[in-house]
């Protein structure tokens, strides 16, 4: 789950990190009279779970409250990248005499929190790390001691050469360490970390995305979920326990198994077809996770088929024909349907999908050229 | 021979009167799995189905009945708790079958088990299956037939599909086994490989990899300079967009990195024989064998 730059500057203020003054607005005149109350020149910014907002004309410097006005109308209600920009943070202008990167990923290859700064801020990290590795500094941290001292100050020095700044920089990747474990981040970044005139060290922006699977336990951190910032049909299946992703296609995919998945929106693309969507049903199979799947799809105007493409271990064969026969049932499926359904209880699925009048093979390769021919 | 497991393993089940656990131990005793002890706080003395007695922890299994390998059934919230346990009890061999642990958890759980010497299978993972001998995990026991096929996925479902078109063209499988779909697992790769390679009733080598991380890049360097059995192998994710996790926590393409075109251009560098969809891994196979 991503979180707001909002929430992520909360968060940071909370532990402690210096973060400069800003409010949410979502409506034109909230901010205005946000920049009213700054007073001077404010930039306003589109929360949305989205890169490049600055580009796509997400950001917009303001000089006074009537400024600020017109910038928030301009932002709210645009769309970036096929999402919907809702609210708007409203911040003093700063003044800004360096820009650097501060962030902490946990680490497939060291299997460990690691930390990356650099003195080049401001920008892409990703693209910092292609085109110029050696202004990157990484170090993976032993969570059994958590960040040490002489590490963090060490890091600090790769910023900055005055002691005071490093220091705080120190201070702030310690601090930002302590964020990553106490809200269960997978990523917690400062893009741009900034020295102002007066030489003090702040967080401009924030960058947090909490691990799902922390939400279960940290429920002040899963009612930080902006429902209205992601995609409709993605929320409807994560309320019915499916994961789904759409895609740019027309056949739509429902698969048990994430490689399953995968494999099966390859292999039609592999026969001439583009898949319409990932959808995994997981593991446990519930008739009613099935019916919410193909509510899904069949909502989508561009799928023209759908396919099936079942391989029962857990997931059982009965229980997923079930779920298509008493789809059909609820409402209209409206385009063709083709099943592959092979694994346990293959015959009693087969049998229930055939007395519903509904064709099923059992091999994938057959099934998927059906659903792209 | 096999890897990993067989007949000597004397497995204890975390979790075993639990929904999942009770089923899946059933399943295993059934296949002939020898399963030698249950663990659920607070139900120890009872015995499971009249036959395996239940402890409350780890360390009085293990005490009790010489338990050299566990398999965890417990829910994601306490599941590394699990992990801790059974390594600080002895166990060597810990296959971890919950879905959903905070990959935070695993940066903790995971020195502590290569601290106490023991090897951990998963999380996330449908465990492993050394067909004819043993099973721990949740791969079901009728699609494997025995042979010297070795099997190494970070899949699951994707797994039963590529073992059942190797069974139904008559290879057998020496063991198949799950890594997971975690970013963080105790067992890659090479850990597999390296053990395929030692096995020697396995004759060749089947791995199925996915977009996300690096391991199938380093698995293509080791299969290059160790393996001289042949190897065939599958990436999964060819039309997953960047940035986007695909189900797996660990299948995301970050960047340029871990996309599914690098991984099978590395595993055809090193001598791989890159299947395009599940049905080509017999053909291939008969192509190397």
């Amino acid at each position: 789950m991503n979180l707001h730059e909002y929430q992520a500057r909360d968060i940071l203020r909370k532990h402690g990190i210096p973060v400069p003054p800003g409010e949410v607005a979502t409506t034109p005149a909230e901010a205005r009279a946000i920049a009213e109350r700054f007073g001077g020149k404010v930039v306003v910014k589109a929360q949305v779970h989205a890169g490049g907002r600055g580009k796509a004309g997400g950001v917009k410097l303001a000089d006074g409250a009537d400024a600020a006005k017109a910038a928030a109308s301009a932002i709210l209600g645009m769309t970036i990248k096929g999402l919907t920009v809702h609210k708007v943070l409203v911040v003093p202008a700063a003044e800004i005499v360096s820009e650097s990167y501060v962030g902490i990923i946990v680490d497939r290859a060291s299997q460990r929190p690691v930390l990356i700064v650099s003195a080049a801020g401001g920008i892409d990290i990703e693209e910092v790390a292609a085109k110029t590795p050696e202004q990157l500094h990484r170090l993976a941290v032993d969570p059994r001691y958590g960040l040490l001292p002489h590490q963090a100050l060490a890091l600090g020095f790769a910023l900055y050469r005055d002691v005071k700044q490093a220091r705080a920089a120190a201070d702030i990747m310690q601090k930002l360490y302590g964020v990553v474990y106490a809200v269960g981040a997978s990523l917690a970044e400062i893009n741009p970390l900034v020295t102002t005139p007066d030489g003090s060290v702040q967080a401009l922006d924030a960058k947090i995305s909490i691990d799902d699977n922390e939400l279960e336990r940290r429920p002040e951190i899963a009612a930080l979920r902006d429902v209205s910032a992601e995609a409709p049909e993605e929320v409807a299946a994560r309320e019915a326990g499916l994961t789904f992703i759409k895609l740019d296609g027309d056949v739509g995919c429902c698969v048990n198994g994430a490689g399953l998945a995968m494999a099966t929106m390859d292999l039609v693309k592999y026969y001439g077809g583009q898949p319409a969507n990932f959808l995994d049903i997981g593991g446990s199979s519930n008739p009613q996770k099935v019916v919410a799947a193909l509510r899904i799809m069949t909502s989508d105007p561009r799928v023209k088929v759908i396919l099936f493409n079942i391989f029962g271990g857990i997931t059982r064969g009965d229980d997923v024909a079930n779920g298509i026969v008493q789809a059909t049932h609820a409402f209209p499926l409206k385009v063709p349907i083709v099943i592959r359904l092979t694994g346990t209880n293959e015959k009693e699925g087969i049998a229930i999908l055939e007395r519903a009048g509904f064709k099923a093979l059992t091999d994938m390769d057959e099934a998927v050229k059906q659903a792209v021919a | 021979m096999s890897v990993f497991i067989d007949k000597s393993t004397r497995l204890v089940i975390q979790g075993i009167t639990g929904r999942d656990g009770s089923f899946h131990a059933k399943q295993m005793m059934e296949y002939g799995t020898n399963v030698v002890a249950g663990v659920t706080p607070g139900k120890g003395g009872q015995t499971f189905e009249g036959a395996v007695p239940v402890f409350n922890t780890v360390a009085e299994a293990v005490h009790a009945t010489e338990a050299n390998t566990s398999v965890i059934y417990v829910p994601a919230a306490v599941a590394a708790s699990a992990i801790f346990e059974a390594a600080d009890s002895g166990i060597e061999l810990i296959i971890c079958i919950t879905e959903g642990i905070p990959v935070l958890d695993m940066t903790r759980a995971l020195p502590f088990v290569h601290e106490r010497g023991a090897h951990l299978i998963g999380p996330n993972c449908p465990g492993l299956i050394s067909p004819g001998q043993s099973k721990v995990g949740i791969i079901p026991g009728n699609i494997c037939t025995p042979g010297k096929i070795g099997v190494v996925s970070r899949s699951g479902t994707l797994t039963y599909e590529i073992v059942h078109q190797l069974s139904t063209h008559g290879m057998g499988q020496s063991t198949c086994v799950g890594i997971g779909g975690d970013p963080l697992i105790g067992t890659n790769f090479v850990h597999c490989l390296s053990a395929f390679e030692a096995d020697p009733e396995t004759a060749a080598i089947v791995m199925i990899g996915e977009i996300g991380g690096t391991d199938e890049q380093q698995a293509a360097e080791f299969v290059k300079e160790k393996v001289k059995k042949p190897v065939v192998g599958f990436i999964a994710g060819q039309t997953a967009p960047p940035g986007r996790r695909m189900g797996h926590a660990g299948a995301i393409i970050s960047g340029s990195s871990g996309t599914a075109a690098e991984k099978m251009a590395a595993l055809a560098k090193a001598g791989i024989s890159v299947m395009k969809r599940p049905a080509d891994v017999v053909p291939l196979l008969k192509e190397r064998l």
